[in-house]
Formats: structure tokens, sequence, C-alpha cells
């Protein structure tokens, strides 16, 4: 059978990387094709590995940290069934299981196309915190200062934007951002940046941003057209 | 049964982790409460001054963790409250010095014998945070009414809740009414409304704290302070006491009456 030697996926924790491949070069190979693909969304963003119960080596590991540096990715968690594996990822801090149970908050499915995907979370995005997302991204709740939302189709934020969001972040031009308080310190929508006035503060209706005319535009909902 | 472990944090250095720890210490102490107060900043031990107990250690917390000495040993018992101990940071040594486990140790060995014990975290996100909080049933975040300080308040909070630790409630501390008054420091309700936690107390700045702290008598010893007052206030909600929110209710009466915000 051909199998593809890596499955990549966006969940609401990070990065999910399933090897299929055994052979470890092949597999690091696909992994660096994949995030040459798409480095604006990777960036700054963590990766959880699911081994089931193939073992590790201390090399591969570090091999493995070594690309994801490169690409300014953490690796944040081995999920793995052998014990030989855990006690070496452990050993190099790395987590051996994730502090919240996220079985259930992985993306839907691998059926529907990445832009039609959406991830809904409901949640204050705390600063330091990061929500990397293939498809859509819906939040209720704040995004803080410090805190960053980037997706590959649009971001709605029922709550107050304060923090950063990329929408489109794989090039999209007609993704959008809205917010009911949008007072982010900087909106990026697929190539373009957008940053707040200094001292702006949110108009007091929800807003929606998005490329028009060359550069991002923030408008106030419903009054256009 | 087993005391209540609460951890004093802040992400920021210098807000008044330290403060916190030696007034609501003194502040439980004075309702008869058992209180033990574990300095867990290592190399940077500040606890003992500030509650003036500096010239009785005899051992520190990492004698105790290494075995050279017994868990009673390493407590300095308070001159004014015989019930209130504190637990002195080794200064000679580094956070390396100390794991996760050991300080869950310290800590459940503590509330065996305490009503509450409180601990001195160190600044930072870094393993001082993490052994400090790991233990806590509760932590107390202090924040200062300035944006830096809030937005590392609300990093500390993101990891406590991403690591499903222990619940956090907040301490606003420093707080000038003036100055929110002209617009120059943020209200509180931008702050609350920002962290999204549980507010337990505002601390107003008050320069009797400065001299108290170098002499070794917190100002909740203080009738007159009002940062003593504030401290003592959120002392009794640790206990469950339901005290109203006075200096706040206070501020934003007079700030109407001022017209202002
Ligand atoms: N309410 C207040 N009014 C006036 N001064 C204060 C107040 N709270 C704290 N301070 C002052 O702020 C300084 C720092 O306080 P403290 O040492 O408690 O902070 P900390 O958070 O423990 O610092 P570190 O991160 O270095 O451990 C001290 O000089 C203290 O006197
Ligand atoms: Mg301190």
């Amino acid at each position: 059978m051909d199998e593809t030697p890596i499955t990549l996926k966006g969940t609401a924790d990070g990065i999910l990387l399933k090897p299929r491949s055994h052979v470890w070069a092949t597999v690091l190979e696909a992994l660096e094709q994949a995030l040459k693909e798409a480095e604006a969304f990777f960036r700054g963003s963590r990766l959880i590995m699911e081994l089931g119960n193939r073992e590790l080596t201390q090399d591969q590991l570090a091999s493995l940290r070594a690309l994801l540096m490169r690409y300014d990715i953490e690796l944040w968690a081995v999920l793995s069934e052998n014990e030989t594996t855990v006690r070496l990822v452990r050993s190099n801090g790395v987590l051996t299981r994730l502090p919240k149970d996220t079985e259930a908050k992985k993306s839907p499915d691998d059926v529907l196309p990445p832009e039609q995907q959406a991830l809904f979370l409901q949640q204050t995005l705390r600063s330091g915190q990061s929500i990397h997302y293939a498809g859509n991204v819906t939040l209720i709740g704040d995004v803080n200062p410090g805190a960053e939302i980037v997706a590959g189709g649009n971001i709605i934020v029922w709550g107050t934007l304060r923090g950063v969001a990329h929408a489109g972040a794989f090039g999209d031009e007609e993704t959008a951002i809205c917010a009911l308080d949008l007072q982010p310190s900087q909106i990026r929508i697929a190539g373009y940046i957008g940053r707040a006035p200094d001292g702006r503060r949110g108009s007091a209706e929800p807003e929606v941003a998005r490329i028009e005319g060359g550069q991002i535009v923030a408008e106030v909902w419903g009054r256009r057209g | 049964m087993a005391g209540k472990i609460i951890t004093i944090s802040s992400g920021k250095g210098g807000v008044g982790k330290t403060t916190a720890t030696a007034n609501l210490g003194l502040s439980l102490a004075i309702l008869g409460k058992r209180v033990t107060c574990i300095d867990a900043d290592i190399g940077l031990r500040n606890l003992d001054v500030m509650l003036g107990l500096e010239n009785r250690i005899v051992y520190d917390i990492i004698n105790f963790i290494e075995g050279r000495c017994r868990f009673r040993q390493a407590l300095v018992r308070d001159k004014r409250f015989p019930e209130l101990y504190m637990m002195a940071a080794a200064q000679t040594r580094d956070k390396n010095s100390i794991t996760v486990e050991d300080m869950t140790k310290v800590a459940r060995e503590a509330a065996e014998i305490s009503d509450f014990v409180l601990i001195d975290s160190p600044a930072g996100i870094e393993h001082g945070f993490r052994y400090a909080v790991a233990p806590a049933d509760l932590v107390l975040i202090v924040t200062n009414p300035e944006v830096t300080a809030v937005r590392d308040a609300d990093r500390v909070i993101g990891l406590l809740e991403a690591e499903e630790l222990a619940p956090a409630q907040l301490i606003l501390n420093r707080y000038k009414p003036e100055l929110v008054r002209r617009n120059e420091m943020l209200d509180p309700d931008t702050v609350i409304d920002l962290l999204a936690i549980d507010l337990i107390g505002i601390v107003p700045e008050d320069d009797k704290v400065f001299g108290a702290g170098n002499q070794g008598r917190p100002v909740a010893l203080d009738e007159h302070s009002r940062a003593g007052k504030a401290f003592r206030n959120i002392g009794r909600r640790l206990t469950g006491e339901d005290v109203p929110f006075e200096a706040l209710r206070k501020q934003t009466f007079i700030q109407r009456l001022f017209g202002s915000r």
C-alpha cells in the first residue's frame, strides 16, 4: 500500500504529527516538506507527536527537535505507549501526555478539506497562548494581549480581540477577521499586515476586517453594501 | 484535616509577592490560624527579613530536603504568634536544588500541622514558578495596575489553566486611585475584566509598606495602615468570611462624585 509517510493536522492544542513510515529519515523529509509549504502558518506553533508503541531513540528525538527549531516550532509533547520512549522523552523535558484530555478537541475529521473545517473554542486566550489551525476558528471569549490566533481560514472572536490574529495564513485573501470588540495589537490577512492606530479604542459595535483595495480595512458589521 | 496550601505568584518580579505572603501570614495568625509560610525563592531569600525572623534561622528548606535536619527544625517560630512558622529559603543555592516532588512533600508536611500554608513563589514562569505552584490548592496572583504586570499575570493564569493546576484569585496591589482618576493607571475594572478571574482584594499603595518590610514588622500589624487593613481583609476572605470590598466601592463612589471615567 502506498501510504503517505506522515499525517499532520491542526488541533486546538497544536499540530498533531503521526509518523506512518517506519524509516525515520523519510518521516523527517516529509515533515520538512510540509513545513516548508506553509511556513507562515506553522511558525511559533507547537507540535504533538503521536507514536503508538513504536520506539524512539535519543538521536531521532534530537533530529526532530533540530528540524522543528529551524521552523520556530516547539516540540511540546510526544505521546507514546512505549515505556522506554516515555522515559526518554521525559528526560528531555518534553511532555508525554497532554495536560487536558484533548481527544475531544481534535479536528472533526480528515474527510473535509481544511478550509471547510472549523475549530470552536470557548475560553479566554491568554498571553503566551496561541492557536494554529488550518481551517476557520471561532472563539467565544477574549483574545488577550500577547495571545495569538493563526488560521488558514476566517477568524471570529465573540469577545474582545486585543492580541494578534492572522487569517488566511496559507494565502487566502478572501478571509476575514470578525470581533465583537476589535482592538487588536496587530491583524494579518494572508500576506497583509494591519496595525491598530495607537490609542485606538475599538468601535462599540462588532467589526469585520478584510482586504480591500490592497490593504486591511475594518468596518462596523452590517454597514456594508 | 490537612490545611490549605496557597501559593502567591505573579509572573513579573517586584509586584509584591513577598509583601503579600508576609502580611497574609500575619493576618491569618491574627485570626488565630496556624500558619506556615514557605520561602520558595531559593537564592533570593526575602521573606525572613520581611517577617523579622532573619536572625533566628538555623536550618533552611534545602537542609530539610537533603536530610540534614528534621522538618520541625527547619521551621522558625514567629516571636509574636506562636502558631506562625516560617521555612526559610537557602540563600547560597539556586532553584535547581529543588524538584516539584520536593516542594510538594514539604508543603504537604507543613499542611499537616497548619490551617494555612503560604508559599512565596519566585518571579518568572520557569522551574521556580512551577515547583511553587505544583502543590497549591489555590494560587493568589499578585499584580499591579500596570500593563506589563497584568500581561505577565495573564500568562501565569494561562499556564495554570492549561495544566489544570489550582484555581487562581487576584490581588491587585499598589493601587493609586488618584492616578486612575487621571487616567495614568489601569482601573481595577479593566484589570479584572481582562484577567477574568475572581478578585480577592485590592491593596492600596501605602508608604508604610516599605519601612515595615525593612523592619520586619509587616503593615498587617499596623492598625492605621490602609494596606495593612486590605491585607487583613484578604486574610478574612481566605478563612471564608464574606468581607465587602470596601476600598473599591469607596473609590468608585468618589470617582462617580468627581465624574471621572
Ligand atoms: N502596597 C504597597 N505599597 C507600597 N509599596 C509596596 C506595596 N507592595 C509592595 N511594595 C514595595 O514593592 C517592593 C517589592 O515588593 P516585594 O519584594 O514584596 O515584591 P516581590 O513580588 O516579592 O518581588 P520579587 O519578584 O523580587 O520576589 C518592596 O520595596 C515593597 O516595599
Ligand atoms: Mg519576593
